[in-house]
């Protein structure tokens, strides 16, 4: 091979910092694979290469074999497929008749039919031609025998014009699957038989790839899909074949354009009924639809869920509130009572301690008088009167407790200078806090 | 090729004179080189493409031009199209276009016809097998080809179409050793042409993607070729019988019987003779509307005495074939798509083959192909050689490279044990650096080159010099599609049927073919490259897919030099 030397004007990239390898080349990957394939023999550069080849040749004969084989066939194979059996009644078609004849059975396509591609078309074609030119049949003994043969020259020009055989394939009954009846889908698969309807409608789509029918577990955004697409259906479905044949412009031009126009009229109403049998194959299908059913079930029960649930949070909340006043009641009414239980017991206690006040006071007056008003013998008017004034002016300037505190040291006592003393630390105590003031209370002195 | 069978013995090859041919079903061409210059030999009767016909009248043989022309009056012992049956049984051959010629005949399974080629009205009509009649018309093929030279031919290179299958090849070489010609090589149709258009001195060797449309008479073939590096791999063939050069041969003699039918209310195709008149001007109508915009119809007493003129335009022609054209639209982009490419990846169209001198053909192939697909014809290149002379011209080219050697040699050389060798699957390549700072694949070795092969390549370092990374990676292609943004409708009205063709036009998408950078093989690193310096790669590829990879600045010493084992 020669080196052919290219020029890129693209610059290479810079080496990165850090790169490092062993005289500076570093092995990554191999080559990901190869083709065998066949060199033509042909030309100075191939020349080239067989020279070198054949210097160093070491091909045994058995890799000249391998080799053989193995090489990429680029060509056909012409794969002697068992083509369909032809129906004698076929064979005896007139081609006058091409109008109604099938056109994929006669090139022994009707498994194919819409599907069959420009290629399969040609090769059945010749395959045909071969097994039925009127030569062939010469050889055979039976001249004048061309009909047939016709006939599959006329398949073979429609099917080849993209435009014509569009026009025959809208019209072609056999590729039609019939919608599933009644009784069909009772024991068949629902999904299964409709999907087949669907599927050779497609063939009449202007957009693809079509959305498929799906079985019975397909999601809601697949089958609304479906739905979609199929309502909005775009179809290049047309019914110029099924056309009255216009005369042939030497005739009189009025009738020519009645026929015309006759044909127009048919094909659009025929459009029209095309398009009404779809969507009525559209409703009873949606109609029988489970998924359908069963997707506005879901859709009910997630309303029907948030609506319960909204009003089980409703209940709740109310409830929620109901509990919290009458805590709040029974808070205060506690309240209440505990305050008046506390009025009531402060008024018993007050009582109490007026009582005991009084007891105490009495303990006061009678321990004086049980000193016998710190006189020996018996004690003046005048001098019981200046000691009860002076017990009266201590017991006035002393508070309850300390009366009391008071009284019980003053209680059980009977000897008159035990109960001097106690008023007189009284008195003195008194004075020092300088409640009493100096000289006052003499008498307890 | 192959010298069994009781070929006779090889001519020694300083004894050989040696010529191309163009054995066709309809036209056949001879060529032959001198001095490295092609040359078409033109036959006695100044005719560059013979028509591939014998004809018969009183005992003498007719061929070519002349034959062709008994198609007329002398249909029943005229042989025409029969080079498809060479080597065929009865049972698989189309005799389509023998209809209007001598009917091939089942001769116990082979195939033959009957016609009467001795004088004398007593003569019965002898059977002529196929290879006899093959034999017949390669020997005036010959003796056309040594009146002309001065010298008797004795070898010939033969182009044969991509399908014929080995015993149809061994038919051929049989046919022509019996006329004493050496057969050198068969070559197959397709790479003759791109031999021939390779073969001008100003071509360049260069990894390309060829499609070569092989438009014929009664067949079509297309083979997309990949040419690397001047080697030739056939990736993807199609042929079809059914858009050829017979099918617009019928369109015009359906428009035209219809316009006579108008005129005189006779059917011309209801009569075997009218027929074969209208077939043939037709025929000739539709050659003179390659060259000019109006062609003369005209045929004295078509049918029922009648004489019929018109005159056709272009346009109209190109109306009525319009099925066909289409037909060959259809036929060329299934063989790109067979050869899993896109028509991006295409960089040349070679039309062959007497139909590419068809105009309408070659602007259709220009529309199918992008703007940097050359479509090599006639009516879209200047610098076009005539499609009708392009295999002979590559069978002559062979001639003279192999014609010096032994028979044995070539044979040896063209064992596939030579010719089937590995082919990568993915392109070679380096990243480099484009002006977005963006790592791009650039490709020193296509995909589908034939190893063992080497690419050099010449790569700008970094504008300041410095240190450069060399990573060789494998690299795919992928066509990136980019929908224009869809206009914003202005108020459609829903009846106006012509606003959304309109439309559609409007819309074209673009498509652009994206290299992507595939798994990495080496990296190497060249140091301090020179300011505006430039770094040389080469990768050589082993026959057994093991990698050398060598870089070096362009002018400086050493370099870097790694392999890669084979995997």
């Amino acid at each position: 091979m020669a080196s052919v030397s290219q020029v890129v004007t693209l610059p290479l990239p810079a080496l990165p910092e850090g790169w490092a390898a062993d005289k500076d080349f570093k092995a990554v990957g191999k080559l990901s694979g190869a083709v065998q394939r066949s060199i033509e023999p042909v030309g100075p550069h191939f020349l080239a290469h067989a020279r070198r080849a054949r210097h160093k040749r070491t091909f045994s004969e058995d890799d000249r074999i391998q080799a053989q084989e193995s090489a990429k066939n680029v060509e056909d194979v012409d794969d002697g497929d068992e083509s369909e059996p032809e129906d004698p009644m076929m064979l005896q078609s007139q081609a006058k008749d091409w109008k109604t004849q099938d056109h994929y059975k006669v090139l022994g396509l009707s498994k194919y039919r819409y599907k069959a591609t420009e290629e399969q078309i040609k090769k059945a074609h010749r395959k045909k031609v071969l097994k039925h030119h009127p030569d062939k049949k010469a050889a055979l003994g039976r001249a004048e025998d061309d009909q047939f043969f016709k006939c599959i020259q006329k398949a073979t020009d429609i099917l080849l014009d993209p435009i014509r055989r569009r026009q025959f394939d809208s019209v072609d009954e056999e590729a039609d699957v019939e919608p599933p009846t009644k009784k069909q889908l009772q024991k068949g698969d629902f999904y299964k038989l409709w999907s087949k309807v669907f599927k050779s409608e497609a063939r009449f789509s202007k957009t693809h790839p079509v959305p498929t029918f799906g079985d019975a577990n397909a999601t809601k955004e697949h089958v609304d899909e479906f739905y979609n697409f199929w309502y909005n259906f775009d179809s290049w479905r047309s019914f110029e074949y099924l056309d009255e044949d216009v005369p042939d412009d030497g005739e009189s031009r009025d009738h020519k354009r009645h026929v015309e126009r006759k044909n127009q009229n048919s094909r659009k109403k025929k459009k029209a009924e095309d398009n009404a049998r779809l969507r009525k194959l559209l409703d009873d299908a949606s109609a029988g639809d489970e998924r359908i059913k069963r997707f506005r079930q879901e859709a009910n029960a997630a309303k029907n869920k948030k609506k319960f649930e909204k009003e089980a949070a409703e209940k709740k909340a109310a409830e929620e509130a109901q509990a919290k006043k009458e805590a709040e009641e029974k808070a205060k009414a506690d309240a209440e009572a505990a305050a008046k239980a506390d009025r009531e017991a402060g008024k018993k206690a007050k009582e109490a301690a007026k009582n005991a006040v009084k007891k105490n006071k009495r303990v006061l007056k009678s321990s004086v008088k049980d000193a016998n008003y710190f006189t020996s013998g018996d004690a003046s008017a005048a001098q019981i009167d200046a000691v009860l004034g002076d017990v009266e002016l201590v017991q006035g300037k002393i508070d309850p407790d300390e009366i009391a505190a008071l009284a019980g040291k003053l209680n059980g006592l009977t000897v008159a200078d035990e109960i001097k003393g106690v008023w007189t630390a009284e008195v003195k105590r008194l004075v020092d806090a300088g409640k009493l003031k100096e000289g006052e209370a003499k008498t307890l002195v | 090729m192959s010298e069994s069978n009781g070929v006779k013995s090889a001519v020694e090859p300083g004894n050989r004179v040696a010529i191309g041919i163009t054995f066709g079903n309809s036209n056949s061409s001879i060529a032959f080189t001198v001095d490295d210059k092609v040359e078409v030999i033109a036959n006695e009767d100044g005719d560059r493409q013979i028509p591939t016909a014998l004809s018969y009248v009183d005992g003498d043989e007719y061929y070519g031009t002349q034959a062709k022309a008994f198609l007329v009056r002398n249909p029943t012992n005229t042989i025409a199209y029969f080079r498809d049956f060479l080597g065929q049984e009865f049972k698989s051959i189309d005799p389509t276009h023998c209809h209007a010629a001598a009917h091939p005949q089942d001769a116990s399974g082979a195939v033959s016809f009957t016609v009467k080629d001795k004088a004398g009205e007593e003569d019965a009509p002898s059977d002529i097998s196929v290879s006899e009649a093959a034999t017949r018309y390669l020997r005036r093929l010959v003796t056309a080809a040594s009146e002309y030279l001065g010298r008797k031919v004795t070898s010939a290179v033969i182009t044969v179409p991509t399908n014929f299958s080995e015993k149809q090849r061994e038919a051929l070489i049989k046919a022509a050793s019996d006329a004493d010609l050496e057969v050198l090589q068969l070559i197959s149709d397709p790479i003759a042409a791109v031999l021939a258009y390779d073969a001008r001195p100003e071509a360049k060797t260069e990894d390309k993607i060829i499609v070569v449309a092989d438009l014929g008479g009664t067949r079509s073939d297309v083979a997309v070729v990949a040419s690397r590096g001047g080697m030739y791999t056939i990736l993807a063939t199609a042929h079809d019988y059914e858009f050829a050069g017979v099918h617009l041969d019928q369109a015009l003699m359906e428009y035209f019987a219809k316009e006579f039918i108008k005129k005189h209310t006779v059917d011309p195709r209801s009569n075997a003779r009218s027929l074969a008149k209208l077939r043939l001007e037709s025929e000739a109508t539709k050659k003179a509307l390659s060259l000019g915009t109006n062609a003369q119809f005209s045929v004295e007493s078509l049918a029922d005495g009648f004489d019929f003129s018109a005159t056709l335009n272009r346009t109209r022609y190109e109306m009525v074939g319009r099925k066909v054209f289409e037909g060959f639209n259809r036929l060329v982009e299934s063989v790109v798509k067979k050869a899993e490419l896109d028509v991006l990846d295409v960089d040349e169209v070679i039309m062959c083959g007497g139909t590419s001198h068809t105009p309408r053909i070659a602007t259709n192939f220009q529309s199918i192909f992008p703007e940097s697909t050359v479509i090599l014809a006639p009516a879209t290149s200047t610098t076009a050689i005539n499609p009708s002379e392009l295999q002979a011209r590559g069978a002559a080219l062979q001639v003279s490279l192999i014609q010096e050697y032994e028979a044995t040699d070539i044979e040896q050389s063209t064992h596939p044990a030579v010719t089937t060798v590995k082919h990568i699957s993915n392109a070679i390549g380096v990243v480099t650096v484009n002006a977005e700072g963006e790592d791009v694949f650039t490709p020193i070795m296509q995909a589908e080159t034939a190893v063992p092969a080497r690419r050099t390549v010449h790569i700008a370092a970094a504008a300041e010099g410095g240190d450069v990374l060399i990573k060789v990676v494998e690299g795919g292609t992928h066509i990136k599609v980019t929908k224009p943004e869809p206009k914003a409708r202005v108020e459609e009205v829903p009846e106006d049927e012509d606003d959304s063709d309109f439309e559609d036009e409007e819309e074209e998408e673009k498509r652009e073919k994206i290299w992507k950078i595939g798994t990495p093989l080496a990296e190497a690193a060249i140091k301090g490259v020179s300011k505006g310096g430039k770094v040389e790669v080469t990768i050589n590829v082993a026959g057994d897919l093991s990698v050398t990879v060598t870089a070096r600045e362009v002018g400086g010493k050493g370099g870097v030099r790694g392999n890669l084992q084979a995997p």
